[in-house]
């Protein structure tokens, strides 16, 4: 038996089916389904989750993963409406979000590491800080009434592409940021450290390459996709809630492994984590297109997904596995 | 039976036990000095009331989960489905003794076999399919909430049996009834794993699956079997969970239950990467973090801040076992010995 294409990139390849067909699914079933205001809408309504996947891609292409970025992005989001409901110019605001996530990464980056502590609890811990630390700042979800948030990032830094149909700030921040990911994953000496972290750490380490720096990196650069997607969340809903995206990591580890990155680390594309966030995003839609469904469909949606797209990688692995012993 | 190799065992049970007991000890202690009324027990109406009695009774939940998780930890693996499978459990349980006619074990029964289903069904991914436990466990955990869901019709439900209340409310001997559970689950457990080979074979597959195939462990099935184990005692904290609330809620029972039952089982001593367990470890962890919570409330931690010092003391225990952080401790005692 021998596939037609690499058999690294048929995941790829029918995790772009399944977005064909869900994108066709929708046009034939709906009139408005296939207009350009929905296509748009899908990357500014997912924006946030498009960046917190593309955070969990790295960490999960190295092998570990990341359960606090919900967390972290109910933080920042808070953190921001506070300060700058206090009278904080709203770019500094945002500068220190920022550069908080990172360090925030970083620290929980470093007890991976330095303590050999797992991943797993780690960033656990580092989910209950985020959630707490935010309801620290403020117990109640706040508004944001400063012009920057309300006139600069929806009605300025919008492009309009005709007289209805504008690109909101969300998705251009979204897809800047993923192809600023695909330039770091496939085409940096980093990128390539992390996909060889994750293929085999005690090889890397053999290798000589400098794993202890990179995997602090990695969890640094969640930690800052995190804050970027809470930056995005606050411009979304133009508010801060300590209390919002509960479970965010989840829906962004379903995207990551629906776009064909196996979880075991070393193999992966950052265009499959698109394709994966889209997906999720057209399920809600068609959802919210239907009307009579209820919303929890979504969730049974998304598991029985994930589980086929698992299922396929299984089958895909082992059946490369037997060709190569086959070929000797 | 008792020879030495089972007293040997024995040894490193108890000695297991010293870090997660000296963290209660010293959390209890801080109490027992700073905070008022925590250790006032009182006798009404033939039934004991205090603190304590309400940490044992909220804890059962966690307790139980964490029987589960040890058993799947120990095989190496992770379930996040539990507290998605306790709320299918709730819902079934609810939604039957609404109708008119089904009998009160049968209600039972179902609820149970569902759990044991949903238990099945994450065996069959990690031990038959050889997906990864972590994103094995995780559908159902995303889609569980939405079979809950379904069976409740998106309403809560709520019931007045008092046989069904009895589980999550009533009182034998004194003590709640969840506390007599977890016991009798835990000497179920105790007699199951160490008294066969089970507990063996378990940890055998934690430990190293190729060379436990070779000596004839079928891992697949091991992994298996612990999978349903762990749904069987969610469904068990499922059942308290509703009976305590009087209601099956399908959105937040046991929301986020899941990660307190692996602190809890990371507390009693047992490692993440698999290979041993530690079953009364795991006990004392659940009543560590359920006496952390109950302590935050009576200091008027409010209950969205208390995550907070949660972390910390995650943190903390998990750096006393860091073996990288022992060594380091070690060798400064050993350069002040010398």
């Amino acid at each position: 038996m021998k596939f037609p294409v690499s058999t690294k990139y048929i995941p790829l390849l029918a995790t772009a089916l399944v977005l064909a067909g869900l994108y066709i699914l929708g046009c034939v079933s709906f009139p408005n389904f296939g207009s350009l205001r929905v296509l748009v809408n899908l990357f500014g309504d997912n924006g946030f989750l498009g960046v917190a996947a593309v955070g969990a891609t790295f960490v999960i292409l190295s092998g570990g993963i990341d359960l606090s970025v919900g967390s972290v992005v109910a933080f920042t989001s808070i953190f921001i409406a506070t300060v700058v409901e206090k009278g904080m110019n709203p770019q500094l605001a945002i500068g220190l979000a920022l550069l908080v996530g990172a360090l925030f990464g970083t620290v929980m980056g470093l007890l991976i590491r330095v303590f050999q502590l797992p991943p797993f609890l780690v960033t656990l811990a580092g989910m209950f800080l985020a959630r707490g630390l935010g309801f620290m700042v403020q117990p109640q979800s706040l508004g944001i009434t400063h012009p920057f948030f309300l006139e600069t990032i929806t009605e300025k830094l919008a492009i309009n592409l005709n007289d209805k149909v504008s690109i909101p700030f969300t998705a251009t921040c979204y897809i800047v940021i993923f192809l600023l990911a695909l330039f770091v994953a496939h085409y940096t000496k980093f990128g390539r450290y992390i996909y060889a972290l994750g293929g085999d750490e005690q090889s890397a380490t053999l290798m000589g390459l400098p794993v202890g720096c990179t995997k602090v990196l990695i969890y640094t650069m969640s930690g800052f996709c995190s804050a970027l997607a809470g930056v995005i969340y606050t411009f979304y809903t133009q508010s801060g809630d300590p209390a919002s995206c509960v479970g965010l990591e989840l829906d962004a580890i379903a995207a990551v492994v629906i776009g064909g990155t196996l979880l075991s680390g070393g193999v992966g594309f950052m265009a499959g984590t698109l394709m994966g966030v889209l997906i999720l995003g057209l399920i809600q839609t068609l959802i919210t297109f239907k009307g009579d469904l209820n919303t929890w469909w979504t969730k049974i949606v998304i598991g029985g997904l994930v589980l086929a797209f698992i299922l396929l990688q299984n089958f895909i692995s082992s059946a490369s596995a037997r060709l190569k012993s086959a070929k000797h | 039976m008792a020879n030495n190799r089972f007293q040997k065992r024995e040894v490193r049970w108890w000695h297991s036990l010293v870090w997660p007991v000296a963290g209660l000890a010293l959390l209890l202690a801080f109490n027992f000095f700073f905070t008022a009324g925590f250790f006032h027990v009182e006798v009404r109406d033939g039934r004991l009331y205090g603190v304590l009695i309400d940490i044992l009774n909220h804890g059962s939940k966690v307790m139980l989960l964490a029987l589960g998780m040890a058993l799947v930890i120990a095989t190496g693996g992770v379930d996040l489905s539990v507290g998605a499978v306790m709320a299918i459990a709730g819902a079934v349980a609810a939604q039957l003794i609404n109708k008119a006619g089904v009998p009160f074990p049968m209600v039972i029964a179902a609820a149970l076999a569902v759990a044991l289903a949903a238990g099945c069904w994450n065996g069959l991914l990690v031990g038959i399919f050889k997906v990864q436990p972590i994103i094995a466990t995780l559908i159902l955990m995303v889609a569980g909430r939405g079979i809950a869901q379904i069976i409740t019709d998106g309403q809560i439900i709520t019931f007045t049996d008092e046989r069904l209340t009895y589980i999550g409310n009533g009182s034998l001997l004194g003590l709640p009834f969840p506390i007599w559970m977890v016991m009798a689950m835990l000497a179920l457990t105790v007699m199951l794993t160490r008294k066969t080979a089970v507990g063996l074979f378990i940890e055998s597959v934690g430990d190293n699956q190729t060379a436990s195939t070779y000596a004839g462990v079928h891992a697949g099935t091991v992994k298996f079997l612990v999978y349903v184990f762990a749904g069987l005692c969610a469904g068990l904290a499922g059942l308290v969970s509703a009976s305590n609330i009087k209601c099956a809620d399908a959105n937040h029972a046991g929301l986020f239950l899941e990660l307190d039952a692996i602190l809890a089982v990371v507390v009693g001593g047992t490692s993440l990467t698999g290979g041993r367990f530690y079953l009364v470890g795991a006990i004392v962890g659940g009543l560590f973090i359920q006496t952390l919570t109950t302590t935050m409330y009576m200091r008027n931690v409010s209950a969205d801040t208390a995550p907070v010092p949660k972390a910390l003391a995650i943190l903390a225990v998990c750096l006393l076992q860091s073996p990288v952080l022992r060594a380091k401790f070690s060798a400064v005692f050993k350069r002040k010995a010398a």
